[in-house]
This record gives structure tokens, sequence and C-alpha cells, in this order.
């Protein structure tokens, strides 16, 4: 009768000694392999800390001119790049500037690495369907396991600070690019891939000619998607030491600053919005010659 | 035939788990809705053997779901075939390595297609010139040529359109001029008119028939409409459920239908304008009167017949040798039957 009414488990000194067995072999592994990662993930965490420097070290007045002028670029409306000044000039006034630009940094980077490793990686998941079936789960877990999870191996690694900080906002905010550049590739007219076919294109021009130009507005909403992500990513990366609008967010927290907490956590919004809307209108115009009639 | 420029032999397709398997249950006779009930495997071509001649317009013609499209892409192996031979020029397709297949596709055979197959992100210039790109030629050129045959199709003005913004009917000529600026000896044109509606599909076959005149490109030309079939076809094969039912000129398809299933195509077709005077021609060709030529079409001869004497003209050949007579009551005959 016992045996139905207690779950049949490992006795308690046997998980101890399970999990002291792990946390050796991984207290192991970074003792041995701490100082070669370091110095792998160096340029990184130089690049990182000079990107920063650079947008704290610029006057003021010259970043929000360079803010308005990439806002217009992109989305090419005098609204949206008003809009996006005025949110930085409200940010500035209520003293936030300096974590704003911190924050700017990480994103910007946690982003072109996301760009820079996702976009291959949908394509070769994209031509391979072995492929596929092998990534796929990995994203499940990458998404759904709770970050605090996987700071733990991270932080044991590289210690505290912007890289292992970079690294858990990455994990986080890559798997939107990688699936939509996948599923972008893959949904490309197949008769038009039968033209480039017939025509006798290579493998490699019907991808960079065909597939991947074709797939741009669904790539375009994962670099969207992953730049909301890491946004979200910003308070818990505070918490492994990397500077930004979410260290006051902790502050507020622990202290009870309801008015620190809610300035700073509009201020990541409006971050979030300025992104979300001037890569959604670029991405949006990537597209006009689809519509028919317009014109250019 | 020698002269065949491209030479179907025997052609099989199954699509299928296991072709191999079932191809000799096929070979012995076994029905395409036999085969799909008791193997669960699609019979898409059966036993085609096919002669195209140099610089003249096949039509392949058939109901929808008889294999035309699954015959057309084995010419240029967008298909691979479960048994069967193709020959190019006498050089053997299916033994063609990547490279060479890829240059086959490149310099040798083109393609237009019934849903266009335009790059929707590329301009009508860059979508012409796209042939000539994959080939490697230089900017230049691409440039130059495409702007030539953009002028041939009567599209001069459209080049820095993007497909979109042109009709259906504009947007086939792009699909033609693209194939033909590639400067291949083959057009491939699967049911290339199909989609457009009947006036713009009546041009758009005037301006290919234009074309050939001067081009003289061995084109293969898939439909399923009888009166497109004969007003291009040099020759016309046919099709039903993958297997060849006949093939022969428009006059021999409509004097001599094979069977029930092309008797029930041509019934509602303008004999008249199919069927010429030399294969009426018989008995000994009368002293009066000019002779007409054999190529005459009955319907054209229609006025001359009455005013005959005894409604009766002589007929001569090409080399202008008398080869019979035709009465006008044998003409009215051909014409309703
Ligand atoms: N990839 C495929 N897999 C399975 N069956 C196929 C495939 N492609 C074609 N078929 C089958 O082969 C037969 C011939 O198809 P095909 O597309 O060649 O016909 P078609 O004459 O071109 O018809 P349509 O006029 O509708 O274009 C059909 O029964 C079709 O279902
Ligand atoms: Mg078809």
């Amino acid at each position: 009768m016992d045996f139905f009414m207690e779950f049949p488990s490992l006795s308690r000194a046997e998980l101890a000694s399970l999990r002291r067995s792990i946390d050796g072999a991984f207290r192991d592994f970074t003792r041995s392999w701490a100082e070669t990662l370091e110095s792998f993930f160096n340029p990184l965490l130089r690049f990182l800390v000079w990107f920063e420097n650079l947008l704290l070290a610029t006057p003021w007045p010259v970043i929000l001119i360079v803010i308005g002028g990439l806002c217009f670029a992109g989305a090419r409306s005098w609204k949206i790049t008003a809009a996006s000044v005025l949110a930085f000039v409200t940010i500035g006034y209520f003293g936030m500037w300096e974590d704003t630009m911190s924050t700017l940094a990480i994103i910007s980077v946690a982003t072109f690495l996301c760009i820079a490793i996702g976009i291959p990686l949908g394509i070769v998941m994209a031509r391979s369907d072995r492929m596929q079936a092998a990534i796929t789960p990995v994203l499940d877990v990458m998404q759904t396991i709770p970050s605090f999870v996987y700071l733990i191996p991270v932080v044991m690694l590289l210690g505290i600070g912007k890289v292992p900080g970079l690294i858990a906002v990455c994990i986080y905010a890559i798997p939107p690019i990688v699936r939509l550049t996948n599923l972008g590739i893959r949904l490309v007219d197949k008769d038009i891939l039968e033209a480039a076919d017939a025509f006798g294109a290579s493998p490699r021009q019907k991808l960079w000619g065909v597939q991947v130009p074709l797939a741009l507005p669904n790539i375009f909403a994962g670099v969207n998607q992953t730049i909301m992500m890491a946004l979200a990513m910003v308070v818990i990366a505070s918490m492994i030491g990397v500077q930004g609008l979410g260290v006051p967010v902790l502050r507020a927290i622990s202290n009870q600053y309801l008015a620190l907490g809610v300035m700073n956590g509009l201020a990541i919004v409006a971050l979030a919005i300025i992104f979300d809307r001037v890569s959604q209108t670029y991405g949006k115009r990537l597209q006009a010659h689809r519509k028919g009639h317009g014109h250019d | 035939m020698t002269d065949a420029k491209v030479r179907i032999s025997n052609l099989y397709k199954i699509f299928g788990k296991a072709p191999q398997k079932v191809l000799p249950l096929v070979r012995d006779g076994l029905s395409k809705t036999d085969l799909l009930e008791q193997h669960n495997h699609v019979l898409g071509i059966q036993n085609v053997s096919l002669d195209i001649p140099e610089k003249r317009i096949q039509v392949v013609m058939g109901l929808s779901g008889s294999g035309k499209s699954t015959l057309i892409r084995h010419i240029n192996r967008l298909i691979e075939p479960t048994a069967g031979e193709i020959l190019i020029d006498g050089e053997d397709v299916l033994s063609m390595s990547d490279s060479q297949l890829q240059d086959l596709r490149r310099f040798k055979a083109s393609m237009v297609f019934q849903k266009f197959g335009l790059l929707p992100h590329r301009r009508i210039i860059e979508n012409v010139a796209y042939g000539l790109v994959v080939q490697g030629k230089s900017a230049a050129q691409c440039d130059k040529q495409a702007r030539h045959w953009i002028d041939r199709v009567g599209l001069s003005g459209y080049e820095d359109h993007y497909p979109a913004q042109l009709s259906g009917g504009m947007q086939q000529r792009v699909g033609l001029a693209r194939a033909l600026a590639t400067d291949a000896e083959i057009l491939l044109m699967d049911e290339a008119f199909s989609a457009l509606d009947p006036l713009i599909r009546y041009d758009m076959q005037s301006i290919l028939l234009e074309l050939q005149n001067e081009l003289h490109k061995t084109i293969i030309f898939i439909t399923h409409d009888l009166d497109e079939a004969l007003r291009l076809g040099d020759n016309i094969a046919i099709l039903r459920d993958g297997a060849m039912v006949q093939q022969g000129d428009a006059q021999q398809i409509v004097l001599k239908p094979a069977d029930d299933y092309i008797r029930d195509f041509i019934k509602d077709i303008n004999r008249g304008r199919v069927i010429r005077l030399g294969s009426l021609a018989t008995g000994q060709p009368p002293e009066q009167g000019a002779p007409l030529s054999g190529d005459t079409l009955l319907e054209d001869a229609l006025t001359q017949l009455v005013d005959a004497p005894d409604q009766r003209l002589a007929v001569a050949n090409k080399e202008g040798r008398l080869i019979g007579a035709v009465t006008l009551k044998d003409a009215l005959q051909a014409m309703r039957s």
C-alpha cells in the first residue's frame, strides 16, 4: 500500500550525490575552459564596451540627430521620426539618458549577433528537413526554459558581467529570427523556384537571387521579434551585471520605489515601440512592389 | 525520322514511393485507375514516344491531368523519368551531369510557364535579363539584350515596372521575352496562354507566330485548347491518361481521329479551316479552269468551286503538278462530317 501512496523516487542521499557529481563535473569543466572561453569572447566584450562608450561619450544632440536620421531612413515617416526624437528627449529630461544609452548598446549588439548567427542557421534549416528536425526542438527549449535556469551555467562559466548578459539575451532572443528565416524560405512560391530551375540557376543563385529576397518580409518580422525579446530581457540581464535601464528597475523592486520603477519601465517600452514601428514600416516598404499598382 | 531535335522514346513516369516496383505492372497494361487503387501510385506518363522535328511547333494536347506538364518537364529534366530515353540533338539528357544539365537549361532550352513564374521583387528588365544573368553575361550585355526583347514583345516603356503592376497578358509577354532572351533553340511552353482571356490569348498566339516566322525555334507548346492547337501546331500529339493517343498534323487528326476521345475533342471545330484541298483531290483533273493549290483551305476554296464548270476544279501540289480534282460536293461533305 505504501508503494502507491508515495512516488517511488531516489533517496535523498542518492539525489544529493547525483547533483553533487553533476555540479562537480561542470565545475571542473569550468575550471579548465573558463579562460579559453573568456579569451574567445574577449573581442565581443571589447566591441560592446567600445560601442557603449561611444554612445555615452557622444554629445546628446548628435545622438538625437543620428537617431532621427536612422528613424527617417527606416520608416520614411515624419510622424514616427518626430515621436522617436521626442521620446528620447523626454527620457533624457527625466535623467535616464545614460542608462538608455547602455541599454541601446547591448540591444544593438545582441540584435546584430542574433542576425549574424540566426539567418545562416535559418537558411541551413530551410535547405534540409533533417536539420529542421534537429534544430526545432532546441529552439523550443531555448524559448520555454526559464531564463534563470540558463543564467546559472552561463554565470558559472563566465562570471558576472556584460558578456554573460549578452549571451543570456541572445539565447532568449534568437529563436524567432531562425524560425522565421526558415519559414520564409520554405514558403517561397514553388512556381517561381521552378522557373529559376528551368533557367539553370545554381543552388547559390537560387538562394541569393530568389529565396532570400522573397523571404525578406518574413525574415524582417523575425528581426523585429528578436529586438522585442531582447528588450524584454533587459531587467533579467541587469541581474548579472549588465548596465542599463534594468538596473534602476531592480533597485526599485528591492526598495519599493514605485516612481523609479515605472519611469524606467516606461523608457524600455518607449524603446520597444520605436524599434518596432521603424522596423515594421521598413519591412513594409521592402515589399511595396508586390502590391501592384502602387508606384515607386 | 532521323532529324528529330528532341526524341522521346518509351517514356514512363510513375509518381509514388516505389515506382520501379510497379513499373513492370504498368508495362503489362495496368490502368491508371487500377494502379492508383491497388498500389497507391499515380501514373503520369506511360510509354510515350515522340519525335519533335527541328524549327517547328509541336503541340501537345490533352485534358487536365493527362500528363502534359509532366511530359514537357522531362525534356529539360525538371522531372526524372521512371524509364525511357530523351535525346536532344542526339545527346542523352538522362546521362547528363549536373553541370551539363545546367548548361542545357541555360543555353539550349528555355521555358514559359502557365503562371508566368516571374520574380515579383525584380523589375521587368531584370526579369527579362534573368536567364542572361544566370548564364553569367556582363551587365551591359544583359541590359542591351533585355531591352531588345522587351521591345520585340511590345513592352517598351515598362522596363522599370514591377510584374505586379502589369496585366496578365503583359506579364506573359515578359515571360516570353525572358525565354527568348537566352537565345535557346528550344522553347518549352506549358499552357503559356491558358491563363489569359480569349482576345489576349489570340494576340499572344499572333505574337508567337510572328516571332516564329523569323526565329525558327523548336517549340513544344502545351495546351488543352483545340483551337489553339490547330492554329499553332505544325504537329499535334494528343495525350490521355499519360499515354499517346494520336499524333500527326492538324488535317490527319481531323480527318482520321484515332478514337472516340479524339472525335469528341474535334467535334465542334470548323473543319473548313483545317482541311486542305490536297487531302481530298482524286480522279482525273478537268482540262479547263486554273488549278488551285493543294494547300488551300476548304473554306477559302468554296467560292471558286461554286463558280467552276461542273463545280469541279483541278488541284496542284507545291511543284505545280496536277494531283486530282475536287468537287463542291466533296468539299461540303468533308466540312460536315
Ligand atoms: N508531383 C506529383 N506527385 C504525384 N502525382 C503527380 C505529381 N505531378 C503530377 N501528378 C499526377 O500526374 C498526372 C498528370 O499531371 P500533369 O500535371 O502532368 O497533368 P496536365 O496534363 O499538365 O494537367 P493540367 O492541364 O491540369 O495542367 C495527374 O494525375 C497528376 O495528379
Ligand atoms: Mg499542366
